[in-house]
């Protein structure tokens, strides 16, 4: 988290929830357990349509990735996209940052959840992001 | 063999290649009528047209049908991401099965031009923080949490296998490319028909890792067309056309069941098994029975998984399976020998009816340079993320 915090902060997606302790939330489906991100009309798994609102631990293991060195105009790269497995078996899509090589990134190493401030905007709102730093 | 069965009476493709001279319905036209003349039939016999394409408009089949004939019979536009081609030939093969069309016309063609790099939206300077959609996001997220880029999707798709399996790495992907890169050599229809070695793919420039340029499809414009007909029509066809017809002993279409990982990272293995186990089931062959397979190698990080989900290879032995030299041309089980949506190229709407187009050419035994002797049997497939898969199984006539 950035030191000064009087600028206004958001989340760059309503998942991630800021404040002291900044995690992510999951909607957890009632019936199965399955863990969504998004807001579901309905269960994608079983149909059930009762969820809860859960944390998703920090912790987690790098189970896929790929080094990327051509987006999308304004995008920097490179950067390493990641898929993470957290200790309670959620995936998560998201950047390993603070790698000072990208191509170190390896399978099955050990991550742990960070945010940090990805941009300004023109009220100088700061939007916080979230990304994974090796364990 | 079953009385009720559907057969491929008339196939074409155009090159893919790039075309700023023509218009998606001068390449769909010429796939078409070229498929008549395959066939000896013309757009009289057709009982149902079936037009796919990713990114013309709604209305393309009705628009196509003022290039090669207005006969008033029933149009489906089909889209459906990069399945879109075998998702139209399923369409005509569905009227077929169902008794509603004794002859169908299934064409896939896609104008893509330079294209370039699909990804997510490039991040323009909002204004204001706001959320918006269903994940509430305030600003674009592609290359903060992680990538929307295909190459680096389907990467991660490479790499989350070669984390479950042994023997898989950088160099087991670039051989894929190499692969095709040389098999399209031998192809006329191929976009690219140049062989690189694998040094040269390996250090060719990184578009996601393990995915290097050479190990990308490149955008493209062509077209491919088949002519479908009912068994008990092509018995009243005269006997040159029953032998050149080809059977179509499986056709399937599946999309992709929850997954818990399915969220944040498309799963195209799980639907492209259950598509597999379908397609072996209706045709009553298995993997050892094929003589050869086209399969949707977008990136070399694709085919390298597919020839698991596929059931090419043993369980996890996809590295050893290419290693061992078994997917080339003269190996046990030729893949791609049409080089591949690596070199081939992929106009996206066009892949699927062009992978049929091929498979069904080395049936008939008039591949060419490329052919597969003896090719009895073949199976095309595709995957479109979101996520659809298509595999038909064919046969050569008895």
């Amino acid at each position: 988290m950035s030191d000064e915090t009087s600028a206004s902060q958001v989340p760059i997606v309503g998942y991630l929830q800021l404040g002291d302790d900044p995690h992510l939330r999951a909607s957890e489906c009632t019936d199965c357990g399955a863990r969504y991100f998004d807001r579901r009309n309905a269960c994608a798994n079983c149909g059930g349509t009762g969820f809860s609102q859960v944390r998703v631990a920090g912790a987690g293991v790098l189970k896929a990735y790929s080094v990327v060195h051509n987006a999308a105009p304004g995008i920097p790269v490179p950067f390493v996209s990641a898929i993470v497995e957290t200790e309670d078996g959620t995936s998560v899509r998201s950047n390993v940052v603070g790698l000072d090589d990208p191509m170190s990134a390896e399978l099955g190493m050990r991550v742990q959840f960070t945010t940090y401030v990805c941009g300004t905007d023109d009220d100088g709102t700061e939007c916080v992001a979230y990304g994974y730093a090796s364990a | 063999m079953s009385g009720d069965s559907v057969w491929v009476l008339g196939a074409s493709m155009t090159r893919f290649a790039r075309y700023p001279e023509l218009d998606a319905f001068d390449l769909a036209s010429q796939a078409c009528l070229d498929a008549f003349a395959d066939g000896g039939v013309g757009i009289h016999d057709m009982d149902v047209l079936a037009a796919g394409s990713l990114f013309q408009p709604p209305g393309f089949g009705q628009r196509l049908q003022k290039q090669i004939g207005q006969t008033g019979i029933p149009v489906y536009n089909v889209t459906n991401a990069c399945a879109t081609g075998a998702t139209a030939i399923r369409v005509a093969y569905m009227s077929i099965k169902a008794g509603e069309a004794q002859m169908g016309l299934a064409v896939g063609v896609e104008q893509m031009g330079k294209m370039g790099l699909l990804a997510g939206k490039s991040r323009s300077e909002r204004k204001v923080f706001e959320p918006t959609g269903r994940y509430e996001a305030v600003t674009s997220i592609d290359g903060i949490l992680g990538t929307e880029t295909m190459p680096g999707v389907f990467a991660q798709a490479g790499t989350g296998y070669a984390y479950e399996n042994e023997g898989v790495g950088f160099e087991q992907f670039a051989k894929v490319a190499y692969k095709n890169h040389l098999h399209s050599t031998l192809n006329p229809l191929a976009q690219y028909q140049k062989e690189f070695s694998l040094e040269q793919i390996m250090g060719s420039p990184v578009q996601s890792y393990p995915n290097t340029t050479l190990m990308c499809c490149p955008t493209g414009d062509g077209a491919a067309a088949v002519v479908l007909v009912s068994e008990e029509r092509l018995r009243s066809l005269p006997a040159e056309a029953q032998q050149r017809a080809v059977k179509i002993s499986a056709s399937v279409l599946t999309s992709d069941p929850w997954v818990e990982s399915g969220q944040v990272q498309p799963d195209v293995n799980t639907l492209t098994r259950s598509a597999a186990a379908q397609a072996y089931e209706a045709a009553g062959v298995g993997p050892e029975d094929l003589d050869l397979v086209e399969l949707h190698d977008c990136f070399a990080t694709a085919e390298l998984i597919h020839y698991d989900n596929l059931g090419l290879c043993e369980p996890g032995g996809a590295g050893d399976f290419i290693d061992s030299g078994a997917p080339f041309r003269d190996g046990r089980l030729p893949v791609n020998v049409s080089g591949g949506l690596i070199s081939k190229g992929h106009p996206i709407g066009a892949t699927g009816v062009a992978n049929v187009y091929e498979v069904a050419t080395h049936l008939r035994g008039e591949a060419g340079d490329r052919q597969i002797e003896g090719a009895r049997v073949g199976l095309a497939h595709v995957i479109g993320l979101g996520s659809a898969c298509g595999i038909h199984i064919l046969e050569k006539a008895a």
